[in-house]
């Protein structure tokens, strides 16, 4: 009924092309932005930015990095929580380093460090694939917290080896360090998200993203036909790092204002971001919003239903919590194993039958 | 997604209007999961019990009945945060995270909010310094406090030199476990002996290769910083290597029952540093006993009463209880506000006498606090594991550090905190 291509007439190729072709899902799009942009700035406090929202938004950026390394150019990665290190690592010595320069300029520059880096983990992926080139991720991951841990530079010389973000803002406004207001943190974490989705979302389905995906579909088959599989695998690191390093320096300097690189950082952050994406759906951009948005507000409504509302021990529910996100997964995964972004797609595959399917 | 966005949403507007707000809140951020649980439990156990315990015996503090939040952080610090977030908006009076990590996250957040942040004996131990942190107090004694008591320690054992001794430090691969290290460089140097430091990364289970190593080099003493299940690991290796046991002493949270007992008999003799004297019956245990356990309100499963880290919860619990004593009889008010508790603790004065009054007898060391000194006095006691009793035995008085040394340490690094986040030292 209301959402299908009859009568949505298209006159160039512009048009023909755009990433929502049914006007529906278009107008969805606009109002689900408007709805971030223009409302949820006025309405957000404290717990709703740093409990759900913020966590949300970073790790959809770094679910969307590794999408495109993993879900878009088929190389698996375990490496993602090294790199978000290095993001915020980058972002630290820049901060304190250049404290006149701004934030966000610090920030995209901690990804492109992020990127650097992560096209030099990139290159055993020449020789090496699959399961193989897990380990040699995993690898990277080691190495890198190992890294930020023993060389003090990287946390100048503090005795405690923590990372602290000062004060920082964009527009007067303070976007890091204790004053940071709600909507200030949630807003800038909004506006990376948005330009990073539509950054990747346009790079997937260009030439670029069409390289990758022949090499994930066929690496000899892609070779074959002219695709150069060393400018494919390395982009796609590349790409990805810098998605990464972004949500790493976001993490650091918005979201904790303190990080201990062995523990915000550590093999757990690759897995989370890793399941992220195949919960989600490997290959979709709005898999990766979907599967961040699942385990990170899944644990905070299970808390909120079984401490708050059910009254039960503290240490009860965190246990459930673990048993309950681990068979939703294996559900999910048996009942439905591309992803929450393929349930997506059939429920806009009823819709445009509806209400008269056949 | 939206759904369950607008079901949480929901939640927390129905539970926002639940709350009552004539009461002492009181957030309790445990961990009761995870490889940290085993010192968790019996330190919330202790904290809530105490306060349970005011509850049913003088109706809370100054007429005002207390209420516990507890939140599980799993010490984990991205839970902390949102336990933090969840639990200030209810009116939360003092925060007590129990984790270093945590504390780090805290103590910004915690000062621009305006809630005072007690983390005794672990966080940050520049902290000690109040004019730096008007907000962040550490009494009765820190990390920089402990190093220079075990080596004051150390000193005393081998008639004050310990030239060409060999000290290792094996330490959690983080924060808490790098605080030490600073102070015991600097009383290697002062005192001549040899120092080596060992790293163990999260959780703590991988050792072998610390100790093949502290094989090898066979240091005269180990010290340890750990905690959790690094503990336990840490003595079954020190047993498994033959390393005497009476020259591996462990601060005051690698120091608890839970830590010797899985080693068995090889652990007897292993020494670890106190802020508490552990006495199972003090009196204050009794109320406790009868008002708390049985009616039914214990927190945990009761079985913690009396071991090491449900005594120093408990003794948590005191001090905020008398700093917020402290605080109603300043203001003259019994519902006080956070900002009105910072004044109780900075004002705050533990005697032994009151100490007794309140049952728990020389339970810790007599101190006072001070806009200029959130350390209070630093003391801690050595004691030893008695495998066949089963118990800790106090080898020592209270031990006083260094503070020639600790002072300008302390200084330093408050300087440049104060410098990098742009505090104005001062008093409040």
């Amino acid at each position: 009924m209301l959402y299908r291509e009859a009568g949505d007439f298209k006159t160039s190729y512009q048009e023909d092309s755009q990433t929502f072709p049914i006007a529906f899902d278009r107008y969805r799009y606009w109002a689900v932005l408007a709805f971030a942009f223009l409302v949820v700035p006025f309405v957000i406090n404290d717990y709703w930015a740093n409990a759900i929202l913020v966590p949300f938004l970073i790790y959809a950026i770094a679910a969307i990095g590794l999408n495109i390394l993993t879900g878009y150019c088929g190389q698996v990665s375990l490496g993602t929580g090294g790199f978000m290190a290095v993001g915020a690592y980058a972002c630290y010595k820049l901060m304190t380093s250049f404290p006149d320069v701004s934030i966000v300029i610090h920030i995209i520059l901690s990804g492109g460090i992020t990127a650097a880096v992560g096209a030099a983990f990139g290159l055993p992926s020449l020789r090496i694939k699959g399961f193989y080139l897990a380990v040699a991720t995993l690898a990277a991951q080691f190495f890198l917290v190992w890294l930020f841990n023993k060389v003090s530079w990287f946390y100048n010389y503090s005795a405690s080896g923590q990372i602290n973000a000062p004060e920082r803002t964009v527009f007067g406004v303070p976007v890091t360090g204790p004053n940071t207001e709600a909507w200030a943190q949630y807003l800038i974490c909004l506006v990376f998200v948005t330009v990073c989705a539509i950054i990747a979302r346009n790079l997937t389905r260009g030439s670029l993203g069409r390289t990758w995906m022949s090499i994930r579909d066929m690496d000899i088959a892609a070779e074959i036909i002219g695709v150069n599989p060393l400018k494919a695998k390395l982009t796609a690191f590349a790409v990805s790092s810098f998605f990464i390093g972004i949500a790493g320096a976001l993490f650091f300097a918005v979201y904790l204002g303190a990080v201990e690189v062995g523990e915000a950082f550590g093999i757990q952050k690759s897995f989370l971001v890793l399941f992220m994406i195949i919960i989600g759906g490997l290959g979709s951009i709005f898999g990766s919003f979907a599967g961040a948005a699942f385990l990170v507000v899944l644990p905070v409504v299970l808390k909120l239903i079984g401490v708050d509302l059910l009254g039960w021990p503290t240490d009860l529910v965190a246990h459930f919590q673990l048993v309950i996100v681990g068979a939703l997964i294996m559900f999910f995964l048996i009942k439905e194993p591309h992803g929450l972004a393929q349930l997506w797609r059939l429920a806009k595959e009823k819709l445009r039958l509806w209400p008269f399917p056949y | 997604m939206k759904l369950k966005q607008l079901a949480a949403m929901a939640l927390t507007a129905t539970l926002a209007a639940g709350v009552a707000s004539a009461e002492l809140v009181i957030p309790d951020l445990s961990y009761r999961t995870g490889p940290y649980a085993a010192g968790g439990t019996p330190f919330s156990d202790g904290y809530q019990d105490y306060f349970n315990m005011l509850n049913a015996r003088d109706g809370g503090i100054g007429g005002e009945s207390i209420r516990i939040v507890e939140c599980e952080t799993g010490y984990n610090t991205e839970k902390g945060v949102e336990c933090y977030e969840a639990t200030k908006g209810e009116g939360a009076l003092i925060y007590q995270p129990l984790s270093t990590g945590i504390t780090y996250q805290l103590i910004p957040k915690a000062t621009a909010d305006g809630i005072p942040l007690h983390t005794m004996g672990y966080g940050r131990t520049s902290a000690a310094n109040g004019e730096v942190f008007n907000w962040v107090f550490n009494y009765p004694a820190n990390y920089w406090d402990a190093a220079s008591v075990m080596v004051n320690y150390l000193l005393e054992e081998n008639g004050g030199d310990l030239s060409g001794k060999k000290i290792a430090l094996i330490y959690h691969n983080s924060a808490y476990g790098k605080e030490p290290i600073r102070t015991l460089e600097e009383l290697s140097a002062m005192h001549g002996f040899e120092f080596t430091q060992l790293a163990v990364d999260h959780p703590g289970q991988e050792q072998k290769s610390q100790w093949l190593q502290i094989r090898r080099e066979r240091p005269d003493y180990v010290l340890m910083w750990g905690w959790g299940v690094m503990n336990q690991v840490a003595v079954q290796e020190a047993a498994n290597i033959g390393f005497p046991m009476e020259n591996f002493i462990g601060n005051w949270w690698a120091g608890a029952e839970h830590d010797v007992t899985p080693a068995g008999a090889a652990a007897n003799g292993y020494k670890s540093l106190n802020m508490n004297r552990i006495d199972a019956n003090l009196p204050v245990f009794d109320d406790i006993r009868t008002l708390v356990h049985d009616a039914g309100n214990a927190a945990g499963d009761g079985s913690n009463m009396g071991s090491v880290l449900y005594t120093r919860g408990m003794y948590a619990a005191m001090l905020a209880a008398e700093a917020i004593a402290k605080a109603q009889e300043i203001h003259g008010v019994s519902a006080v506000t956070p900002a009105m508790v910072r004044d109780g603790m900075e004002a705050l004065e533990i005697t032994d006498a009151r100490m007794e009054e309140l049952g728990m007898a020389r339970v810790g060391p007599a101190f006072s606090v001070s806009c200029q000194n959130h350390g209070g006095s630093g003391l801690g006691i050595v004691q030893q594991w008695d495998a066949s009793a089963g118990n800790w035995v106090a080898l020592t008085d209270y031990i006083a550090p260094d503070m020639s040394v600790i002072q300008p340490l302390v200084a330093e690094d408050s300087a440049a905190f104060a410098a990098e986040a742009g505090i104005e030292p001062g008093c409040l």
